[in-house]
């Protein structure tokens, strides 16, 4: 079936065994995002470091595609400058819109999220803690466009 | 009573003469947000339009009469459909706007009268005080509940709510009406829970201390009969597109003398008495109520609607989604790991069936019925505060409506069994 497509073994293995979850106590910026029409909720936090990079933690609930996806940000744009990982953001909506090819060197594991994109209502889900992830990281680094 | 004959009413469906999602047959079950279309519904609709197009209540030509005579002779239709009269149904274009319009009477009284400005007679009713009190339940849909927190913000009335009991009904008991209790505005079935309420029992604690009563109906009327001179109510808000209506039309029944002394809501053309270039004076209801040119062709559609579900008899309508509810609560509650969230007795209660499946998101669950062609909605439903009560982050949700049967129940289990084997739970 095609939904095999979306959920690869990959998301589903992200989505039971999420990398990186649970919130840490220091934080420069923290958000909520929520997907008010399914009720996926995701906490924030950004901690800018000495050298430039940011340190995101983050605590969730959703479906498998919105924890999947929190899972893969926090493998790829954790510890990385606030350039770096906006670029991961633009790239997977770009992906997301099919206007851009997967990159694998930006995306790492999220890569597999393109199954999503043949499912419109789900790319919200997808998206949901990477639009968070941008929104502190713009607080946290006082670079609001 | 008469058994429905489902397949002679789906072939009156021409969507259910498509596929979905590798060709698998439409079972939809997401009529509780809103229902597919007969073609006598849609029939009607294209007629209007290709011989009486016109706007009416205007114009001095053929059409504009035949336009108008239809769009009244579906107003009588529609009124007689719940025993009322047809000056006392309001025509909007959905519930939520039918709500609204009682919940912004209250507000322009309340500012007009503080301004000492003109009120109809008997206006006095609609106007609030800091401190007067509008009831709700806690099972409202978003829809009978932000517009009075909306009302409540701006006049310094205070909202309460009826309690929610555990197994899905109200707690009548959580709360007391008082003296400063002027509105209790409710649903007739939970769009979620499927609850079926006890109206008498509320309306009659409302009465007791002179409140008015609100009634959401978009989940009863579609589905059993209901008959205003037997619910001791004095407004009933409820949308056609959930009726196997159109798109765009909802009505609202107020009792008339209420009606009367409302003030106007939209205001515009139309809904005029006499008009200066310093103010204006208003036509008397339901016309008061129904500015710029009305939705006619969806007005005659929802008639057509109204003449097939009176073809079917309401009493079987209702007799045949409570065998469905009873299967399918029977079924799901053979599934390890799913729970409903409701009432698990089809007695009182709607076919909205909503349940959780262990370990998995309700987008998860929706998703794979998809796969199986299964249309269920997921989410909170437009009622998140009956989430947060069964401490739930949102459902997945099935409805069942006329063209539904047995074999629409399976499809639904035996979705729900392959969304466990795909994701590794349940067993």
């Amino acid at each position: 079936m095609n939904l095999e497509n979306m959920y690869q073994e990959i998301i589903l293995d992200h989505y039971k065994h999420p990398h990186g979850k649970g919130l840490k106590d220091d934080f420069a910026a923290e958000v909520h995002h929520v997907n008010p029409t399914c009720g996926d909720e995701i906490t924030l936090r950004i901690t800018p470091n000495a050298d430039g990079t940011l340190t995101v933690s983050y605590d969730n609930q959703g479906c498998s595609i919105s924890q999947a996806s929190a899972s893969i940000l926090f493998d790829q744009i954790n510890n990385v400058s606030l350039e770096q990982g906006t670029e991961a953001v633009d790239h997977l909506i770009a992906m997301l819109q099919r206007t851009e090819e997967p990159n694998e060197d930006i995306l790492g594991d999220g890569i597999a999220l393109i199954g999503v994109a043949q499912y419109p209502a789900r790319v919200k889900c997808a998206l949901l803690s990477w639009m968070a992830w941008k929104d502190a990281a713009i607080q946290a680094t006082g670079k609001g466009e | 009573m008469a058994q429905l004959d489902v397949a002679k009413i789906r072939a009156d469906f021409p969507i259910f003469d498509r596929t979905v999602r590798n060709d698998r047959r439409l079972v939809y079950l997401d009529s509780g947000a809103t229902s597919q279309k007969p073609r006598q519904v849609l029939d009607a609709e294209r007629n209007f339009y290709e011989r009486h197009n016109a706007a009416v209540h205007r114009g001095a030509h053929q059409l504009a009469e035949e336009a108008t005579d239809l769009f009244e002779a579906a107003r009588a239709t529609i009124a007689q459909f719940i025993g009322a009269q047809p000056d006392d149904i309001v025509f909007t274009k959905n519930a939520t706007e039918a709500l609204n319009l009682v919940s912004y009477s209250f507000l322009n009284a309340t500012i007009k009268s503080a301004r000492g400005k003109a009120l109809p007679e008997g206006a006095s009713r609609f106007v609030l005080a800091e401190g007067d009190e509008i009831v709700v339940t806690e099972m409202e849909h978003h829809a009978n509940l932000v517009p009075w927190q909306e009302l409540c913000d701006k006049t310094g009335a205070v909202l309460k709510w009826i309690g929610l009991t555990d197994d899905g009904r109200l707690d009548l008991n959580s709360i007391e009406f008082t003296a400063r209790t002027k509105v209790v505005a409710l649903t007739h079935q939970s769009n979620l829970l499927g609850t079926i309420n006890d109206i008498p029992a509320v309306s009659a604690m409302a009465r007791a201390v002179g409140a008015l009563i609100v009634l959401d109906a978009c989940q009863s009327i579609p589905h059993m009969p209901v008959d205003v001179t037997e619910l001791d109510v004095d407004f009933i808000a409820w949308s056609g597109h959930k009726m196997l209506g159109p798109l765009g039309i909802g009505c609202l029944w107020g009792r008339a003398e209420l009606l009367a002394s409302m003030p106007p809501f939209i205001t515009g053309g139309s809904m005029i008495e006499t008009v200066h270039m310093e103010s204006s004076t208003f036509a008397a209801p339901p016309k008061r109520f129904e500015a710029g040119v009305p939705m006619a062709a969806q007005a005659v559609g929802l008639a057509a609607a109204i003449d097939y579900l009176n073809d079917l008899g309401m009493d079987n309508v209702a007799a045949h989604e409570h065998r469905l509810t009873q299967l399918a609560l029977d079924e799901l509650a053979k599934l390890p790991g799913v729970r409903v969230i409701g009432p698990l007795v089809a007695t009182d209660r709607g076919s909205a069936v909503s349940f959780v499946v262990d370990g998995l998101h309700p987008h998860d669950v929706g998703q794979i019925l998809d796969e199986h062609g299964v249309a269920v909605r997921v989410g909170h439903h437009c009622a998140w505060p009956v989430c947060r009560r069964y401490s739930v982050p949102a459902t997945t949700r099935a409805t069942f409506y006329v063209y539904n049967d047995e074999s629409d129940v399976q499809a639904l289990v035996d979705g729900i069994k392959a969304a466990q084997k795909f994701f590794g739970v349940g067993e």
